[in-house]
């Protein structure tokens, strides 16, 4: 072996391709991913308010996008990735929040990810219901 | 008598002089099934290449020497077995993320250098003679710190951690895990001293929640949680400022 140099030479590994690396890392891509989804569904909605502005026939316009086939495949899509999204946002709820203690005891991670998901049942349902009530 | 049974351990060697990078290198060793694959390491050292180099102390996931990447995860050699890993071959390379001084063994002065920043022992909130005898503290406030001191300063979140990867001046999972254990503990007064650690670019706000930090922990710290609680600390370290009495440079 010949001596490439004379002083000790740390090797930096790259990071090309990290997140290809371990499948941890995919579903964190796929988890920040989903933001893009969010962006697309808040795009669609402001078109919505402009076209409200511009007048009946233009709402209508509008409303009728919302109904062809494509709108509907497109909102099935959004509609998983938002579910993917507030799973792994409940799953990471307990890290971002401050130890929280009753009875002196820590409560556990599962169970602030639960009490976000009753939360976001018990909203979601209300809104239903309201929209159901409202529509009839 | 059983047989001897075998596994073929695949060591990624880098020496600094002769190597330009790290190559792969292949060792047949036997193993029954208490065989770590530290001693699996030892057995190649001992038995077949006296050259290949690694950390390792206590044997017994306390002493934080002996981290390395083993097929693709951070894990400390000591406290994984060669039987889970069968049929092999087991693929162990350096701690991902850091630089390789030789074979598996990691340059740690960074490391080192960001954990002297934050101050890792208690500063008290004003003198106390010794006569005034012990700091007493309430089971509740131990609860408040207890699991982040459980650190042994091993790496393996920071091998975890792409942000690191990415950017080698993040302050990283586990210091910032030992820096909110002081910050937390009802007999320390050096928070105004740690935190631009915390604020900085590099401090808390580098981290983008991956959080496989905490799934790799063997103390199961939890630097994920640390990190990201402060978050909303530092951001009311920042706002706060403006309310109340002015303070001192922090």
């Amino acid at each position: 072996m010949s001596v490439v140099a004379n002083r000790p030479r740390p090797y930096v590994r790259s990071m090309r391709g990290w997140w290809r690396r371990d499948p941890f890392f995919m579903r964190y891509m796929l988890r920040e991913a989903t933001a893009v989804g969010v962006l697309i569904y808040a795009i669609v909605l402001t078109v919505g308010v402009v076209r409200l502005a511009q007048g009946e026939a233009a709402w209508n316009g509008w409303l009728a996008a919302l109904r062809s086939p494509w709108s509907v495949l497109l909102h099935l899509a959004l509609l998983l990735a938002m579910m993917f999204h507030a799973l792994t946002w409940f799953e990471i709820m307990p890290k971002t929040l401050p130890a929280l203690l009753i009875g002196g005891r820590r409560v556990a991670a599962a169970t602030i990810t639960r009490g976000g998901w009753t939360a976001t049942l018990v909203a979601s349902g209300a809104l239903f219901a309201l929209a159901w009530w409202w529509g009839s | 008598m059983a047989e001897q049974r075998t596994v073929e351990i695949q060591v990624l060697r880098y020496h600094p002089q002769h190597d330009e990078q790290p190559a792969w290198q292949s060792y047949k060793i036997p193993f029954s099934d208490d065989t770590s694959v530290l001693q699996g390491l030892l057995y190649i050292k001992d038995e077949i290449d006296g050259t290949l180099s690694f950390r390792w102390s206590c044997r017994m996931a306390i002493c934080g020497s002996c981290g390395m990447m083993i097929n693709g995860k951070p894990q400390l050699s000591c406290h994984t077995f060669l039987r889970d890993l069968l049929p092999g071959p087991v693929r162990i390379e350096a701690l991902a993320h850091f630089p390789v001084e030789r074979d598996l063994i990691v340059s740690a002065g960074g490391f080192v250098g960001k954990l002297e920043s934050i101050k890792p022992y208690l500063l008290p909130r004003e003198p106390r003679a010794l006569a005034a005898g012990e700091y007493l503290q309430t089971p509740e406030e131990l609860e408040r710190y207890e699991q982040f001191s459980a650190c042994i300063n091993c790496m393996l979140c920071y091998a975890a951690c792409p942000e690191f990867g990415l950017n080698a001046d993040f302050v990283g999972p586990g210091v910032l895990a030992l820096l909110h254990r002081y910050n937390a503990d009802s007999r320390d007064g050096g928070r105004a001293e740690r935190m631009p650690v915390l604020n900085a670019e590099e401090g808390v706000w580098t981290c983008m929640a991956v959080g496989y930090c905490s799934e790799v922990c063997p103390k199961r710290v939890d630097p994920a949680h640390a990190v990201n609680q402060n978050k909303a600390t530092s951001a009311a370290d920042y706002f706060l400022r403006f309310l109340g009495p002015k303070r001192g440079p922090l």
